[in-house]
């Protein structure tokens, strides 16, 4: 398969200059090449991965690297911190609201894993001691309330529906019944929408404005490809993005866009999904993700 | 247009756009090698004539045959598989109705008994295009609904018989066992039935559908892929280099979320959206 092709090519690589004693500017411009390919392959965005290179070649190429005693090991190390560094710190909190309910929306394409995050989540806020509530405010896909309900249900958190009403109404109607009950935490799920849908972004837009959205959660499927920066950067400039939830990690993708999207927006990623069922949540690991997006 | 000389450079921009466009690294560098060696050898110098072979050199690729289900007599099953979320359920639903339309008599089964409301889901598409579906409660065995079905299938005298199936990674080996089963219970169940199945990849996908294609099709036998969510600014290029490296060709694509957002796959508007 080409990705291991890949990856033990990269690692030759890697070896090769790790024993070498002295190295020469040649010598980290063909590393570099490697990388760039392991980056693409990877599904990094092209342009991230131009940048990216160019950054870490001069870090290379400077007196800290062919000076050192072990080039090799310096140059692993330079990609592995500037991989790390631009994937973020991992900051797996939610920022809660100082007076309750807590509001967080999830928005995102059509089957990143909206709806089945929202009971995840929803399951491990109840374990920390909160008491959430979901609205269902995807009105459109067939059977999409039926599903929120059921995998809600198995999560034991409860859920807000009105049918096949109006989404913004509804997420009023679910903020009102968090006033009423003492729900500290409303989780929004929504519809599945491109970010090229005018009307469809207004939506989720009218939804933020209308009950106060804290957090609001770009859901993004981890094998996606180029396409992962103006998916992110287009709900980040139309809606405002605050975190990024990256689902489907127990694929063997490398999941490059992990790396586009932040890099664009900046946003910290948060959780991840790592299968279908409600325990296959994790906090984000920008290391273990810098190695697998190397193939390391 | 204007002055621009044909070098190094302007390769590499044209191998950014492939890469751009999901067509992946190494299929990529295939085709723009190829493209050189055909610039050189025809002599051409102007930068639109090379975009043009570009082209042409996809399209050939992409093969310019009209595919789709064969026009059958006797009755068809469709198989559609894929990993989680790209659109299984719902090309089902267009499908079962563009074939309606035309006149069989199409049947739905619901063996996908693992998430959450997939067969309320399918169930809704089958009454959107008015054709019955086969089903069992959640987490039955969904080799046992295959079999329900074609015998089904058979006592109703149905044309066509569209199974929808669970999205599963396929380096999950437990479900793509399962899948395996379902295969060889549609090749020994109804031997007499022209079987096709369709592997279904989400267009934003990256290159990881490379491998998507490559394990489904070692469990199940697999003619085509349905490419889904066109309608997005996503190109799939990665189609390309499954193409290439499987042979595998798209037969339709899926360009929205309604019932009839379902096209045939066309290789020349395709490599024009690929720029
Ligand atoms: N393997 C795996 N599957 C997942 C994960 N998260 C979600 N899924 C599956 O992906 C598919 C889509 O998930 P949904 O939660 O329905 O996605 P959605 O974003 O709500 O979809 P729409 O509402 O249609 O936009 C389902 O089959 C889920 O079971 C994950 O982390 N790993
Ligand atoms: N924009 C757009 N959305 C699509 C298209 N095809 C499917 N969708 C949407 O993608 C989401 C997932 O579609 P499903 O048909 O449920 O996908 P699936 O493969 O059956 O999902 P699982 O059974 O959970 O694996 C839904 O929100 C669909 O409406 C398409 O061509 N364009
Ligand atoms: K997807
Ligand atoms: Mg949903
Ligand atoms: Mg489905």
């Amino acid at each position: 398969m080409a990705f291991e092709g890949l990856s033990e090519k990269l690692q030759n690589v890697m070896k090769k200059l790790s024993g070498r004693g002295k190295l020469s500017e040649a010598d980290v411009k063909a590393a570099m090449r490697e990388v760039r390919l392991a980056l693409l392959e990877a599904d990094v965005n092209y342009l991230v991965v131009k940048d990216f290179v160019k950054k870490v070649s001069e870090r290379a190429v400077g007196g800290e690297v062919l000076s050192s005693l072990t080039p090799g090991q310096q140059v692993i190390k330079i990609v592995n911190e500037e991989l790390t560094a631009l994937m973020g710190k991992t900051q797996a909190r939610i920022n809660y609201a100082s007076a309750p309910p807590t509001v967080i929306m999830l928005v995102g394409l059509q089957g990143a894993g909206k709806t089945t995050m929202a009971a995840k989540l929803g399951l491990n806020l109840k374990k920390q001691g909160k008491k959430p509530l979901i609205a269902a405010c995807d009105v459109y896909r067939p059977a999409a309330i039926d599903q929120l309900k059921i995998v809600a249900e198995k999560a034991g958190v409860p859920v807000f529906e009105q049918g096949q009403g109006q989404p913004v109404k509804i997420a009023q109607g679910a903020k009102a019944e968090c006033q009423r009950l003492l729900y500290d935490t409303l989780i929004i799920d929504t519809a599945g929408r491109l970010q090229i849908d005018q009307a469809m972004m207004d939506e989720v837009k009218a939804i933020r404005q209308a009950v106060g959205v804290h957090e609001v959660m770009l859901v993004l499927d981890a094998m996606t490809g180029q396409e992962a920066v103006n998916v992110a950067s287009s709900f980040n400039e139309q809606v405002g993005v605050d975190s990024v939830i990256l689902t489907k990690l127990d694929g063997d993708t490398r999941g490059g866009a992990a790396l586009s999207l932040r890099a664009v927006t900046g946003k910290p990623i948060k959780f991840c999904g790592v299968g279908e069922k409600l325990e296959d949540f994790e906090p984000f690991y920008p290391d273990r993700m810098a190695n697998r997006i190397l193939g390391m | 247009s204007y002055y621009r000389e044909i070098d190094d450079e302007f390769f590499e921009e044209l191998t950014d756009l492939l890469i751009a466009a999901d067509v992946g690294v190494s299929t990529s560098l295939k085709i723009i090698e190829e493209l050189k060696a055909k610039v050189k050898a025809q002599k051409i110098g102007d930068p639109e004539k090379v975009k043009g072979l570009l082209r042409e050199i996809i399209i050939e690729l992409l093969g310019d045959e009209p595919v789709g289900l064969d026009q059958h007599s006797g009755p068809q099953i469709l198989l559609v598989v894929g990993v989680n979320g790209v659109g299984k359920t719902t090309a089902i639903g267009k499908l079962a109705n563009k074939y309606t339309r035309e006149g069989k008599k199409v049947l739905l089964a619901a063996a996908d008994t693992f998430r959450a409301a997939a067969a309320e889901q399918l169930a809704v598409w089958a009454q959107r295009a008015g054709v019955s579906l086969i089903r069992h409660q959640e987490g039955a065995d969904p080799a046992a609904v295959v079999y329900d079905a074609l015998e089904a299938a058979k006592a109703r005298g149905t044309e066509l018989l569209i199974i929808d199936t669970a999205g599963r990674l396929h380096n999950k080996k437990n479900l793509m066992e399962e899948l395996r089963k379902i295969n060889r219970v549609i090749e020994r169940g109804y031997p007499e039935a022209d079987y096709t199945a369709y592997l279904v990849l989400d267009a934003t996908t990256g290159q990881n559908a490379v491998q998507q294609a490559k394990v489904f099709s070692e469990v199940a036998k697999l003619d085509g892929i349905i490419l889904t969510k066109l309608d997005g600014s996503a190109r799939g290029g990665v189609v390309l280099a499954i193409r290439s490296e499987l042979g595998l060709p798209v037969c339709f694509v899926g360009v929205g979320e309604g019932i009839d957002d379902l096209q045939p796959f066309d290789p020349r508007g395709f490599a024009e959206a690929l720029f």
